[in-house]
């Protein structure tokens, strides 16, 4: 029942040249399938971020194979990968990202202005805009403007633009990370609905308790994968090690 | 993207910030409507100088006496051109309409109870009508006996007529020139101000009437400084002026080593102002260019600005699946829109202002169709040549790096 979606094979990217080169990803192997939830953990210089990059394809690997969803992304140039970023990925990232003059229905239609090619027209884009509103549970506030809404509901609007082009994957960047308690659980229900509707998720974070929802742990350190296939539960003693200790 | 879909983002993004984009605009405004008006005048001057071609009359000779003396000292007689002169030139010289001279004064002028200060009191022979070609309206202009006997006669300008006469036809009334009495013996058709000359606020009487009464004989006494001759046609202009070169010299016994007068043309007198209109309009258009380039520059640095504070929505359109052409032609558009805005309001500006100027300004304009594309295609130039830069900055930015910028 394999169905792999992401294919990473010797994954290696390495900032600067010569003597001050240094190696943020060294020969990484991973695959995620389709309909996974996966999360990726790590202490701050673990790689997790240039992993995540790359993975967003923002950014290319030095060395090594990305394949996602069938096709080689790994030397692509800036045009290709802004059409795959387009097409495949849905972004979700910690400080939501709208933009601040445009409504909530304005913010979630960004992706569909730069997929023209999809024929269709903007009052379609309008009401698929609306449709994904809806489905993250802000259909009464479609026109409200990003400093009218809360925390919770931006980052749900940035969960429906995350949608909108019915993406492969989406790639959440610490989605909680600006969110107090009850609003990360809000939006942890919602990634969990989506999940269970079929979507593929990959999210960094480094709260175990967020990374519980995930069903494996992608645990990296100094650019390696050090554990993965298992749920959080299973890696408390790896993240308080990485932590000093605490929780 | 779509071009229509760049187009309303890039005037969204404007939008953002409209006191800012106006006043970009405002370098644009001012260089567009500058390059209109400076053509606008420029071209107001040539027609001023065509009106005075017109006005002096076509294929002018202007003989100019050099007033010296031939001899040294005080009592060797003065080489100049007399009254008389003016007849054997008619007769001699072939291929002319018409000769004649002017010797102006200033004087109050009376009649019917009113008194008209400091008017120009023109001098002039029977040829005048012929070389300015310039009519009388009512009665009759000075004719060679009027100059024979100085008589006491006065034709009136248009303005001046109406001013002292009103409704009343003034041919037969009299007029009275500082303190000599006039018949006024004709009316002037109406020419305007041509130049620097208000035709119809000038009296015309004999010359001989003001060598005998308006000039004092020790300044010049009857010597003509200016005789003008009309040529029938451009084709004998040269022929017309070597029979003047001779017959002026037998008159005044003078050689060519020193004539005793000069010849110009009113070509030569054209050629000049005209070449001095053309510097004039080079200068002003290199001004307005200049104008131009300076509000090129302000819409540049609002640009770098602008790519700067907007670096992270850059990256996250990036992240969304801009291309980096998308970004380019969105920054690129605002550039262009910015100056083609400014283009249009400074076409209404410059058209605006030549009006203005024409009506309450002391300068005549006269609109140049053409500098109207000509100023906003420059304006459009202008807004691509400077928003190439910063729009291809915004284009090279690293999404990853945009993204985290605060």
């Amino acid at each position: 029942m394999s169905d792999p979606l992401i294919e990473v094979y010797g994954l290696t990217k390495v900032y600067g040249k010569g003597t001050v080169a240094v190696s943020a990803l060294r020969e990484i192997n991973a695959i995620v399938e389709k309909g996974e939830f996966v999360a990726i953990m790590g202490p701050s210089g673990s790689g997790k971020s240039t992993f995540m990059n790359i993975l967003g394809c923002l950014d290319r690997p030095t060395e090594g194979t990305y394949i996602l969803d069938g096709e080689d992304v790994s030397q692509l140039s800036r045009n290709e990968l802004a059409r795959v970023r387009n097409r495949k990925i849905g972004f979700v990232f910690q400080s939501y990202n709208l933009l601040p003059r445009l409504d909530a229905v304005k913010n979630v239609m960004l992706p569909l202005l730069y997929n023209s090619e999809n024929g269709r027209s903007d009052a379609e884009h309008r009401q698929q805009a609306v449709a994904a509103l809806e489905a993250v549970g802000l259909g009464e506030r479609m026109h409200h403007k990003p400093n009218e809404l809360s925390g919770g509901q931006q980052q749900r609007v940035a969960i429906a633009r995350a949608l909108i082009n019915a993406p492969a994957i989406i790639l959440a960047d610490e989605p909680t990370g600006n969110l107090d308690t009850r609003s990360s659980e809000e939006i942890m229900q919602l990634l969990h609905q989506l999940h269970k509707q079929g979507a593929t998720l990959v999210m960094v974070t480094h709260e175990l308790d967020i990374a519980e929802h995930a069903d494996r742990v992608i645990y990296l350190r100094d650019g390696e994968i050090i554990s993965d296939k298992l749920h959080a539960s299973k890696i408390v003693d790896l993240h308080n090690g990485d932590n000093g200790g605490g929780k | 993207m779509s071009f229509s879909k760049t187009l309303k983002v890039a005037w969204e993004g404007l939008m953002m910030n409209k006191v800012r984009s106006f006043l970009t605009t405002l370098g644009v405004i001012i260089g567009v409507a500058a390059v209109i008006i400076m053509l606008a005048v420029s071209a107001g001057a040539e027609a001023d100088i065509a009106d005075q071609i017109n006005a002096l009359g076509a294929n002018l000779i202007m003989v100019m006496s050099s007033m010296q003396r031939a001899g040294p000292g005080m009592g060797g007689s003065s080489v100049s051109l007399k009254y008389s002169d003016l007849t054997t030139i008619r007769n001699n010289i072939t291929g002319i309409n018409g000769v004649s001279a002017e010797q102006n004064s200033t004087q109050d002028v009376k009649g019917n109870g009113t008194t008209l200060s400091d008017i120009a009191i023109v001098g002039t022979t029977s040829g005048f009508v012929d070389v300015h070609e310039y009519n009388v309206e009512k009665g009759r202009f000075i004719t060679d006996q009027d100059n024979d006997r100085a008589n006491k006669i006065a034709v009136l300008g248009y303005d001046i007529a109406q001013e002292l006469f009103g409704d009343v036809n003034p041919v037969g009334q009299s007029v009275t020139l500082g303190t000599v009495k006039c018949t006024v013996v004709g009316v002037m058709e109406e020419k305007g101000v041509v130049g620097t000359t208000d035709y119809d606020n000038r009296v015309y009487v004999p010359i001989t009437l003001v060598f005998k009464k308006f000039v004092n004989a020790r300044f010049g006494g009857t010597a003509l400084r200016v005789v003008y001759v009309s040529a029938e046609s451009k084709e004998v202009m040269d022929s017309v002026m070597e029979q003047l070169n001779t017959l002026l010299m037998q008159i005044l016994g003078t050689d060519e080593t020193s004539p005793g007068f000069t010849m110009t043309t009113q070509d030569s007198i054209i050629d000049m102002r005209a070449s001095t209109t053309e510097t004039f309009r080079n200068l002003l258009s290199w001004v307005a260019a200049v104008s131009l380039v300076v509000g090129g520059i302000g819409i540049m640095n609002i640009m770098l600005v602008s790519v700067t504070e907007r670096t992270r929505e850059i990256g996250l359109r990036q992240a969304l699946g801009a291309r980096p052409r998308d970004v380019q032609l969105q920054f690129l558009l605002e550039a262009v829109m910015l100056s083609l805005v400014g283009g249009l309001v400074g076409v209404l500006a410059g058209v605006g202002g030549s009006w203005l100027f024409n009506e309450f300004g002391s300068m005549r304009t006269e609109l140049v169709v053409s500098s109207i594309p000509l100023a906003f295609g420059a304006a459009a130039v202008v807004g691509i040549f400077f928003g190439y830069y910063p729009a291809t900055q915004a284009a090279k930015l690293d999404p990853i790096v945009a993204l985290r910028r605060e």
